[in-house]
């Protein structure tokens, strides 16, 4: 699950982390009132939206006076904004984060992630910040930083000091850095973050050391022990048929194309997806069922997948395993019927009871077409949708 | 032989009073498992399906000598139900439970550090060996007694793979689940070893998908290592970069982890990978007529 920036940086304040000065604004009125109460030089204006490289896609203003903070809210409040990450439909700004202007002396990155290779949380820093990270990764791979973190003791106070060295912080404000990365790591653990990205850190003129912006991930798996951080989730910057699927405990991913896929289990569901492509068709989406699918939740994923516009074809392929394939049989045709299913059907069954699960969707009368193997129904679906 | 269970495995059932579990027992009774005992704290003195529940791992381990443990208990708690089994110094635990938060795994990760236990999962299917023992999820009845291992991120996808072997009429030692989180206990390497040591174990199957780099190195390995054929099958090759593909692992971030490179690592080590998920068995069956081994392999 992410957040926004100044969900992020209220969670980076309470651990001791410093950051600007600065509260979220929805309207070009709040924006002024804020700006107000802030009475720095210069404020900042910056969309609130759920992507990376909002910088570079214009989502972000320097503002010299409160006129320009009411005409740069304006500008934003509305506007679709377009970034490397948010795919060229972009993402609609509906909210602002108000903020006072830091006087950068330099830009740092730093960031924390669970490295797999490991499986420890791991610090990563640089003197390049500001920048895409990976580009870094990529032309000056000496210049990334990492400090493994051992969670019996978690980060230590020599790995920060450490790592501040490294990043070429200067001495006199090295123990601020120690003291910033210290406050991430424990909100991190806290949180049960997946990532925390800084990107940049900076330190000012005034010797402060501040976390300028604030990317939170939180781990799924972890939300149930979190309602502080389920109450941040912002419906607006989800896909609403994901979201809808998430209440049944299903497994959605909207994709571009225009085959629905409905299948139990990931692997089979990715699969599945590589086979349509395969054959020359495109996958309208990734569903996972899940290994305890009812008749209910069939259905609520015909619903789901058919309220995409853009669905031509359907195709169902359950490796039934412990599942029996008469139940998925009873869940489909109930659902084709519920909804009055206007597009091609193929159904793939596989597993315990598979003739009677057939036999049930032979003789619903309905115009669903069997195949005998994920290729066979990949190819069939393809065909049907042309 | 086979790999890591066979028809002598003890196990112990953990979480075995909760519903998911309960139903697996009789399918893993049935298929012959010898499933010696359950353990729910507070559940102890019990019976269920004729196994005998005890409160803690320890007690069941001194009482029926078991070496094994499957752990069906729900997330919240599943990480502590992994250290109680090493803790009782088991040989091997399996953890079916999926959603296990990461940094609980990254504590238990660290706990194993040192210690003899082994950890299949958590969030995977099991591990089977064919007609003999059955300790997970899988269906019992698609598998057949033979000469190939399996060795799988994914539960499903695992069982294509199986049902075209025995439909083609090849057999299996083992199959593995190693389950689609990105902190796990036993990796490809681990399995592929012990695939590579097992006299029974003529060839190999590998399933990867999107996501870490665990595939890339497993080739290295298998470059340097191996001496049976391996042919393999990547999962996700059109999933889009920053989706999560269901599993919590299975995810293609910063430009790493793409189907594409894993493909092409795997390539670069001498493995044959399966175009699509539907000749998984079409292409081993082929790599082992090439090195000669199809007869053997044949169930007859």
């Amino acid at each position: 699950m992410n957040i926004h920036e100044y969900q992020g940086k209220e969670i980076l304040r309470k651990y001791g982390v410093a950051v600007p000065n600065g509260k979220v604004a929805f309207s070009p009125d709040e924006a002024v009132k804020v700006a107000k109460e802030l009475g720095s030089n210069v404020t900042v204006v910056k969309a609130q939206i759920h992507a990376g490289g909002r910088g570079k896609a214009g989502g972000v203003k320097i503002a010299k006076n409160l006129d320009e903070v009411r005409t740069y809210a304006k500008e934003l409040l509305g506007k679709i904004l377009v970034t490397h990450q948010t795919g060229p439909e972009g993402k609609e700004v509906k909210r602002l984060y108000i903020e006072e202007g830091s006087d950068i002396q330099k830009e740092y990155y730093l960031s924390l992630v669970l490295d797999r290779a490991t499986s420890r949380v791991t610090v990563m820093g640089s003197e390049e910040g500001g920048m895409d990270i990976e580009e870094v990764a990529e032309s000056h791979p000496e210049k990334i930083f990492k400090e493994v973190v051992d969670p019996v003791v978690g980060l230590t106070g020599f790995q920060a000091r450490r790592m501040a060295f490294n990043m070429n912080i200067p001495a006199n404000l090295v123990g601020k850095a120690v003291k910033l990365m210290l406050g991430l790591y424990q909100a991190f653990i806290d949180k049960d973050a997946s990532i925390v990205e800084i990107n940049p850190l900076v330190i000012t003129g005034q010797g402060e050391v501040l976390a300028l912006d604030a990317k939170f991930n939180f781990d799924a798996n972890a939300l149930y022990r979190h309602k502080d951080i389920v109450e941040l989730r912002d419906f607006d910057e989800e896909d609403p048929k994901e979201i809808e699927a998430s209440k049944y405990d299903l497994s959605y991913i909207s994709l571009d194309g225009n085959i629905g896929c409905m299948v139990n289990g990931a692997g089979l569901a990715m699969a599945t997806m590589d086979t349509i492509s395969y054959y020359g068709g495109s996958p309208a989406n990734f569903l996972d069922v899940g290994g305890g699918a009812t008749a209910e939740k069939v259905t609520e994923a015909f619903k789901i997948i058919l309220s995409d516009p853009h669905v031509k074809g359907i195709f169902v392929n359950i490796f039934g395993g412990i599942m029996k394939c008469d139940i998925i049989a009873e869940g489909v045709v109930a659902a084709a019927k519920e909804l009055g299913l206007a597009v091609p059907l193929v159904v793939r069954l596989e597993g315990t009871n598979v003739e009677l699960g057939k036999e049930i969707l032979n003789a619903s009368g309905l115009n669903i077409v069997a195949a005998d193997s994920m290729a066979d129904g990949a190819q069939k679906i393809v065909g049907l949708v042309g | 032989m086979a790999v890591f269970i066979d028809k002598d495995t003890k196990v112990i059932v953990q979480g075995i009073t909760g519903e998911t579990a309960l139903f697996h027992t009789k399918q893993m009774l049935e298929y012959g498992t010898k499933i010696v005992a359950g353990v729910t704290p507070g559940k102890g003195g019990l019976e269920i399906e004729g196994v005998p529940v005890f409160n803690t791992v320890a007690e069941a381990v001194a009482a029926t000598g078991a070496t094994t443990s499957v752990i069906y208990v729900p997330a919240p708690f599943a990480a502590d139900a992994i250290l109680e089994a090493v803790d009782a110094e088991l040989e091997l635990t399996i953890c079916i439970t999926e959603h296990i938060p990461v940094l609980d795994m990254v504590k238990v990760k660290r706990y194993m550090e040192g210690k003899n236990t082994r950890l299949v999962g958590p969030n995977c299917p099991g591990v089977i060996t064919a007609d003999e023992c059955k300790i997970g999820i899988m269906p019992g009845y698609i598998h057949t007694k033979g000469h190939v291992g399996v060795v799988s991120r994914s539960g499903t996808l695992t069982y294509e793979a199986v049902h075209q072997l025995t439909q083609a009429g090849i057999g299996q030692t083992t199959a593995v689940g190693i389950g689609g989180d990105p902190v796990n206990g036993t990796n490809f390497i681990d399995v592929l070893e012990a695939f590579n040591n097992d006299p029974e174990t003529y060839a190999v199957v590998m399933i990867g998908e999107i996501g870490g780099t665990a595939e890339e190195e497993a080739a290295e390995w298998i470059k340097a290592n191996m001496t049976k054929p391996v042919v393999g099958f990547i999962g996700g090759q059109t999933a889009p970069p920053g989706k999560r593909m269901g599993h919590a692992g299975a995810i293609i971030s910063g430009g790493k982890g793409t189907a594409a490179e894993k493909i092409n690592a795997m390539n670069a080590a001498g493995i044959e990978v399966a175009e699509t998920p539907s000749v998984i068995g079409d292409t081993l069956i082929k790599v082992i007529k090439e090195k000669g081994l199809y007869e053997k392999c044949k169930t007859h």
